[in-house]
This record gives C-alpha cells, structure tokens and sequence, in this order.
C-alpha cells in the first residue's frame, strides 16, 4: 500500500473478567481513509474505540499511531499525539459556554492554542458544524442535534490526525441524520483521516472508503464497502442463519 | 492572553479600596481588635489558600495544619541566623515541596481517602517534629523574638492574602484553570482532551501547600514560643475547612463571606464558654453541612435566582 498508515491494531484483544470482548483484532488506517467500523450490538465496535482513545487498556497486543505504540499511554497522552473522539453517550461540558467547549478541545491536545487565535478556531468550527449563532450561550440550552455537533467540533479543535466518531449518528432523525451525514462528508472532503462506528448503513455506504465488520469480538470481514456488505459471512451476523 | 473586563478592572478598584481601608486598622487600635483583625485576617489567608485547591477539585484537605506548622518551624530554626524576608522563601520552598510530594502520593486516591491521608499526614509531621526535638535538641519547643509588632504580622498578612487573591485570579485565567473548570465538569472529557488531571492537581495543591506554609511562618513572631502542639495544631485545619464551607468554595471570595462572621461568633463563643469550644464547633460544623451545603454564597445566589425569576414572572 503507498498510502502512510497512521493506526495500525495489532492482534489487540480485551477481556473483561471472563467475557471475551475484543479477539485478536488486526486493522489498519491509512492517511485520508475513513474507515466504518460496523457489526451487530454487543460485537465489540465501542471497546474498540475506548481501547484506540485510551480510555480502556489492552489485555494483549498493540495500537499503533503512526509506528509509535499508542496502547500503553494513558488517554491524556494519547489525545495529545493527536487522536480525538467523541462519545456514543453525549458527554459535554454544562458549565462551560457552548465556545469554551470547543476551546477545550483545542487548548491541551494535538494542535494547540490560547486566548483569541483559540477563539477565532472555536468560532470557526461552530460555523462549520452549524452552531454559530450559538457561540456565548450556555450549553444547557442545546438541543441533542446540537449537543452532538458541539462534541464533534471539540473533537475537531485540536486539529488531530485521526478521529473517532463514536455512533455519532445516532438517535437523529431523518432531516437531522441528512444533516449529519453532510458534515462527515465535507470532513472526508478535508482529507482527515477517520474511524466511523455506526449502525446507519445509508450513512456507511455513502461516507466510508472502507469497512471492518466485527461480531462477538471477532473481526469477520474487512474490505470495500459495497463487496463486504454482500459478503454471506456479515449477512449472516446481522441476520441470523437463512432457516432461522 | 484573554483580555481584561471592565468588571474585573472595578473588582480590582474595591479591592483597592478595602485594602487600603483595612491597612489603616492598626492606626484606630493596638489592642483587642487590632488581634482580632489579625485572627480575621489570618483566616481569610488560609481559607483562600485552601479554596484555592478544594474549590475546584472538591477535595476536602485536612493538612492545612502540617503546611502551616511547618512554616511556622522555619522560622523558629531560622530566626537567629536567616534574614526573615528569606525565611518566608524558604518557608514557601519546603510548603510547596512537601504538598507536591504528597500531592503525587494522594491525588490519585479519590475524595474519601484524600481527607484520611492529608489528616494522618499532618499528625505524621507533627510527630516527627516532636521526636527530633526531643530526641537531637535540648527542649521541644522554639523562641521566636522579634521586633514585629502585631501591626507588622497583620500588615504582611494582608499583604500575602492581596497575593493569594491575584494569584488565584491569574490561575482563572490560565490554562491550569480552563482545565481545573474541564475537570469540575467531566475527568472523562478532561483526559480525552489531553488534560493531565493528576498534574493539574497536584500543580494547585503544591500552589495552595506553599502559600499557607508561608502564612505559618508570617505569624510564628506572633507565638512567640512554638511548640508541635500549638503549630500544627489540627484544630487549624478543622477551623479552615468549617469556614471556607460556610462561605462557600465555588469562588475565590466566598469564603471571606465565612470567616468574618464565623471568626466573631467563635471568639465570643469561646470566651464565655471556654471549655466547650470544641463541641460548639463539632455543632456549628453540622449545621453548616447540612443546612447550607453550597455555602452561604449559595444561599445567597438561590435568594437572588428566586427573586429574578418573580420579577420575570410579573412582567408576564
């Protein structure tokens, strides 16, 4: 491959207690790629990605951030080689304004910066993402769309090399699903590099280069997008065995 | 740099104003209110101090007493050889060391332990002092003579509580102090955004450990005689943490709202009922805990909220 890899699991796996969630994974992402990580509920998706942000350790194995292991760094240090996230449960900050939420994605991380050249970026991204006009208002008065927009430009701020979007599409509606899937497209457009879990297939069909298909732990299928997803194998654990 | 407000700057006129005020204190008396405006003013030092780290983290430090009574020590070892301007150096040096060390050691712990360990580390310290002075030194406790007046102490004291308050205001405004707020909110967003939250702790802690070691060495001419039990008194840090609660912890200024009244109460209190002190103490703890969980600040903030919101409602 001539593309840069910039994450690269190794053999990673997870236990928790007995419960075996993550499997010998082995996955790669390259520069400019955004990567769907997909499979049914309970397959793994979510550790994957607390394990990539640092936020849960490996039982065994290796991430690597561009040849550098990553996998033994606490999330802290992680976020500031330059990987950002946001979360499957919403978490922003209520006591911060909707701008310095945004500013604290961009004040200890990958890129970063302080006092007006952050607020200017802050600015910036809240345009991007739509929430301009809401800038200086506290956050308690955002809608979930919003919230959601607001976690994707923080995770932005600090301008990193990979991104994690943690089922960032889900619980919107239809307009607002449209509305999401525009802005994950002018991200693509930017060239960032991006790993995607999600359960909207619309939103994976039209935004991914690429998707890995994980069940109970196990990755099962790993390809281009169109191909994978008639691949028996991911039919099969999505929807069960053809006599069941 | 974040600019400055036109709030901030008459903020900063009042405090000029109240300060200058205050300074001419000794001026009016030299005797029973001149001490008890040293006893305020030495309060409101330490519980400022003490807010400056339990504010924001929300943990609870019951070491105030071992930081102060070691302050008080470097002076005593040191008067009769060091210049005292170097001493509060020195002073706030072994504070700042000491706090961090065991900032390092604790702050990972979470609240409940933190409060155990800073409690048993002050009466750690207090031990050691007494067994070193017994065992390497002729007597257990320590002449401080000077030629300080109590006008002096009050006015250094002031003077040291005029830097804690800056220094708390400049924290507010830097990054340590964005990420202490991102922290307060979620330790998990805080992490995710490249915030050490151990460090930041540990950075306010050592910040809060030395400038109350150097309130103890400030008032060490005012003992005069020193002695384990009197300077790392944990009465001290029990006094500290029932004041700042009573005013509340969320600013920097809230708990000046606790400790002039509290300071009153407690000195009349303890002059009629000299023996019951610690009780009327144990009591008035209580009370605060759980009549005025927010402090009065908050009380304060919830009467003005309701009072808004019925004027909004009128003009519906």
């Amino acid at each position: 491959m001539s593309k840069p890899v910039v994450l690269k699991v190794n053999s990673a796996t997870k236990r928790f207690g007995g419960l075996l969630a993550v499997n010998n994974l082995d996955f790669e992402v390259t520069e400019h790629e955004v990567l769907g990580l997909i499979g049914p509920n309970g397959s793994g998706k979510t550790t994957v990605m607390n394990l990539i942000s640092g936020a849960l350790k490996l039982s065994s194995g290796e991430i690597r951030l561009e040849e550098k292991i990553v996998s033994d760094l606490p999330a802290y240090k992680i976020s500031q080689l330059g990987i950002s996230r946001t979360f499957q449960l919403v978490k922003i900050l209520p006591t911060l304004s909707v701008i310095d939420n945004v500013i604290s994605g961009g004040v200890f991380g990958y890129h970063r910066m302080w006092g007006e050249n952050a607020e200017e970026t802050a600015l910036h991204l809240l345009k991007k993402v739509g929430l301009a006009a809401l800038a200086f208002k506290p956050t308690e008065q955002l809608t979930y769309i919003d919230q959601k927009r607001l976690e994707l430009a923080r995770a932005l701020a600090g301008n990193p090399k990979l991104l994690l979007l943690d089922e960032w599409l889900a619980g919107l509606n239809p307009t607002e699903l449209q509305i999401g899937i525009e802005l994950i497209h002018s991200l693509r457009a930017e060239g960032r590099t991006i790993i995607l879990v999600e359960h909207v297939m619309d939103a994976i069909r039209s935004l991914c280069d690429r998707c890995v298909v994980m069940s109970s732990g196990v990755k099962i299928a790993d390809g281009e997008v169109a191909e994978t997803l008639k691949n028996p194998e991911v039919i099969r654990a999505y929807l069960g065995d053809s006599d069941a | 740099m974040i600019k400055i407000t036109k709030d901030e700057i008459r903020i900063l006129l009042y405090m000029v104003v109240a300060v200058a005020i205050l300074a001419c204190l000794p001026l009016l008396d030299q005797g029973y209110i001149l001490s008890l405006g040293l006893t305020i003013v030495m309060y409101v030092a330490l519980c400022t101090a003490w807010v400056l780290f339990s504010g924001p983290t929300h943990y609870i430090s019951l070491a105030t007493a071992a930081f102060f009574g070691l302050g008080t020590y470097v002076v005593g070892i040191g008067i009769d050889v060091l210049p005292f301007p170097i001493l509060l150096i020195i002073a706030a040096l072994i504070g700042g060391v000491v706090s961090g060390l065991v900032g390092i050691a604790t702050l990972r712990l979470s609240g409940v332990y933190f409060v155990i360990f800073t409690l048993g580390m002050a009466e750690l310290i207090r031990q050691i002092v007494t067994w070193i002075q017994t065992n390497f030194t002729t007597g257990i406790g320590l002449y401080v003579l000077t030629d300080f007046s109590e006008a002096h102490i009050y006015w250094m004291l002031l003077a040291l509580t005029v830097l804690i308050f800056i220094t708390g205001w400049l924290i507010n405004r830097s990054r340590l102090g964005f990420a202490m707020r991102i922290i307060g909110n979620d330790e998990t967003v805080a992490a995710h955004v490249g915030i050490d939250s151990a460090k930041a702790k540990v950075l306010l802690f050592l910040i809060s450990g030395a400038y109350i070691a150097v309130i103890g060495a400030i008032l060490a001419p005012r003992f005069a005689y020193i002695e384990p039990p009197s300077a790392f008194n944990p009465m001290i840090s029990f006094l500290v943490v029932i004041m700042s609660l009573m005013g509340g912890t969320r600013t920097l200024w809230a708990p000046l709202i606790g400790v002039v009244p509290f300071t009153l109460l407690f000195d009349m209190v303890s002059a009629r009922f000299p023996n019951h002190s610690s009780i009327l103490l144990g009591i008035a703890f209580l009370l605060i805990v759980y009549l005025i969980p927010d402090g009065l600040i908050g009380r304060i903030e919830g009467i003005t909220k309701r009072f808004s919101k019925k004027k909004e409602r009128t003009h519906e």
